[in-house]
């Protein structure tokens, strides 16, 4: 319907039609319909709280099997920051990065790697003085496609730089053609992702015409199979150090990372979308005007509370920390005085007009006032029991003409007292039925 | 059934700074569906937001009546409270008469008035001391 790539789905076996994600979703873009929940697309931000939430573990995020790596023939994998905080008893970053090679992957880069470039590229930016302030983080796909949706005003603050995956394809697929010889078409960058909005990323990107990323295997799907292969390392490993990030791309996996890479005191780091949407709702009425950066992250924690991670996002925050702590601050910065052009975006990233009624603003201003007319005769307890998340919904609905007034039990059951009222009150008895006169 | 304006009406309870916002938010939720320039719906937005703080801040609260045609948006907010002695010194940058106890709550800053002006197309501001202040916010819509 709207031509917009999703990786968040829906399993109709598996959905019972409860309201659960209707009501959660931060964007009202589930409604249930004939039983089953429906995602209206276009409004759909991939942030995956609807998988969070689901009782039934009926909302899936599409993401491709390890099987797929197969069709290319040299493989580089990018883990990101959040994956060295999901295992227990890991010393330091050596173990993972020797258990993707023992899975079958010819190369790691690890995004926080990339991350440290997008980190310098960021101060170097707000050092020069070019961007408005307060400067929003570009990294989190999910707040990204919000602001489009819902903060348009904003997009002029969004910082006009390639999420750190982006920037590690980039870097990844150039290094391997000259490693190998290949051709850059046989070489498979796959990136193991943590939520469904970087896979969605993949697909649909942003701030650029193509993904450099070719898979995205979720964070879940590796984990068992991970695990086995650092059982099997564990002893291996001649104590070199070939991990390519420091403390200052690794902190990219938690809320507040990015920000305080920037350098600034004047920051703000906000987790959580409806922590978000709160803090968008304020610089957009011009009430942060004196901060400037601002993190922004759809998930609790940052993209450790990823909903395809596995460990509880406030422990794998602890045991990065402790990771951190052997590193480095940073080990890959910018050379030379210019931010190279890989780093930018070169596709402008355009408002989606999702919220408004209809193209006309004078069509839009009647069908408002109708929406005001029905929601003042609906009940206001916002019950869900018609598939929409609250009453005005409903009316929003009924006057988009994707629902009916019928679809609320109340209403419904006052018109069924009615008719019954009016039935019992007609005088059937007093009829003469013989046709006598 | 269908009017070709909306009329809109918000109580704003006085001395509650939790609730304080909830009048501007919820018409920039509106003007947002009606597909209104953004531009437009954000210098609503802030000068609504800026009276109704005012309001909560100097008058214990009072009434927003807004009403929306294709033409412009008007946001009258009517108070009872101790009334404005001097406009012209009340809308200079940081001219303040707030508590101590409300800028430390970061509000009072004396920017309320001067930013209403500044983002709103016509503003009209009636006060009586000891009666109260009716203040007119008027933004055109520039479709």
């Amino acid at each position: 319907m709207s031509g917009y790539y999703h990786s968040v789905t829906l399993d109709k076996n598996a959905c019972r039609g409860c309201i659960t994600c209707v009501k959660r979703c931060p964007t009202e873009a589930i409604r249930v319909r004939n039983g089953k929940a429906q995602i209206i697309g276009e409004r759909c931000i991939d942030c995956g709280e609807c998988i969070r939430v689901c009782p039934h573990h009926a909302k899936l995020a599409v993401t491709d099997p390890l099987s797929a790596i197969e069709q290319f023939k040299y493989k580089v994998v990018l883990p990101p920051p959040s994956l060295f905080g999901q295992y227990k008893r890991q010393e330091d970053l050596e173990l993972i990065r020797a258990a993707l090679c023992e899975m079958g992957f010819d190369a790691v880069y690890e995004v926080a790697a990339a991350a440290e470039l997008v980190s310098d590229a960021t101060r170097r930016l707000m050092e020069e003085g070019k961007l408005n302030k307060p400067v929003i983080s570009s990294a989190c796909p999910a707040v990204i496609r919000l602001i489009r949706i819902r903060f348009p005003n904003l997009l002029e603050n969004v910082l006009p730089l390639l999420a750190p995956m982006e920037v590690a394809a980039k870097i990844a697929r150039a290094q391997a053609v000259e490693e190998t010889g290949l051709k850059p078409e046989e070489i498979g960058i796959v990136f193991i992702t943590p939520c469904p909005a970087k896979a969605t990323a993949i697909k649909s990107p942003m701030g650029t015409e193509k993904s450099n990323v070719d898979l995205a295997i979720s964070v879940s799907d590796i984990y068992p199979l991970l695990l086995s292969a650092m059982n099997k390392c564990s002893n291996e490993g001649d104590g070199h150090d070939t991990a390519q990030s420091g403390r200052t791309g690794l902190s990219w996996g938690n809320s507040g990372g990015e920000a305080a890479a920037t350098f600034t005191v004047r920051y703000l780091a906000a987790d959580g979308i409806e922590n978000v949407i709160k803090v968008l709702e304020e610089m957009e009425d011009d009430r942060l005007s004196d901060q400037d950066f601002v993190e922004l992250n759809a998930c609790p924690a940052g993209c450790v509370g990823g909903v395809l991670n596995i460990e509880n996002p406030y422990v794998a925050v602890t045991r990065m920390k402790h990771l951190r702590s052997y590193r480095p601050v940073a080990c890959n910065n910018i050379e030379g005085d210019k931010i190279p052009s890989e780093l930018m975006w070169d596709a402008e990233v355009k408002p989606i007009t999702a919220l408004r009624l209809d193209p006309s603003p004078k069509k839009s201003l009647k069908m408002m006032s109708k929406i005001e007319e029905i929601e003042s005769r609906l009940y206001g307890l916002d019950c869900g029991s018609c598939g929409a998340p609250s009453c005005r919904a409903l009316a929003e609905d009924i006057v988009k003409g994707h629902s009916t007034e019928d679809a609320c039990i109340y209403l419904l059951k006052d018109k069924v007292d009615a008719v019954r009222s009016s039935m019992l009150s007609l005088k059937i008895d007093s009829r003469d039925k013989s046709g006598e006169k | 059934m269908s009017a070709n304006y909306l009329h809109y009406h918000y109580v704003v309870p006085g001395d509650d700074f939790t609730q304080a916002g909830m009048a501007s938010g919820a018409v920039k939720q509106i003007l947002k569906q009606l597909g209104i320039n953004p531009q437009t719906v954000r210098k609503m937005s802030i000068s609504l937001y800026e009276g109704e703080i005012n309001m909560v801040i100097h008058a214990g609260g009072g009434e927003i009546d807004v009403d929306i045609d294709n033409e412009k948006i008007v946001a009258v907010l009517t108070d009872h409270g101790p009334g404005i002695e001097s406009i012209e010194l009340a809308m200079q940058d940081g001219w303040s008469t707030a508590t101590e106890q409300v800028r430390g709550l970061g509000f009072g800053a004396g920017m309320g008035l001067p930013n209403m002006k500044k983002y709103s197309d016509e503003l009209l501001i009636e006060s009586k001391v000891g009666v109260g202040t009716t203040v007119t916010i008027t933004v055109n819509i520039d479709n």
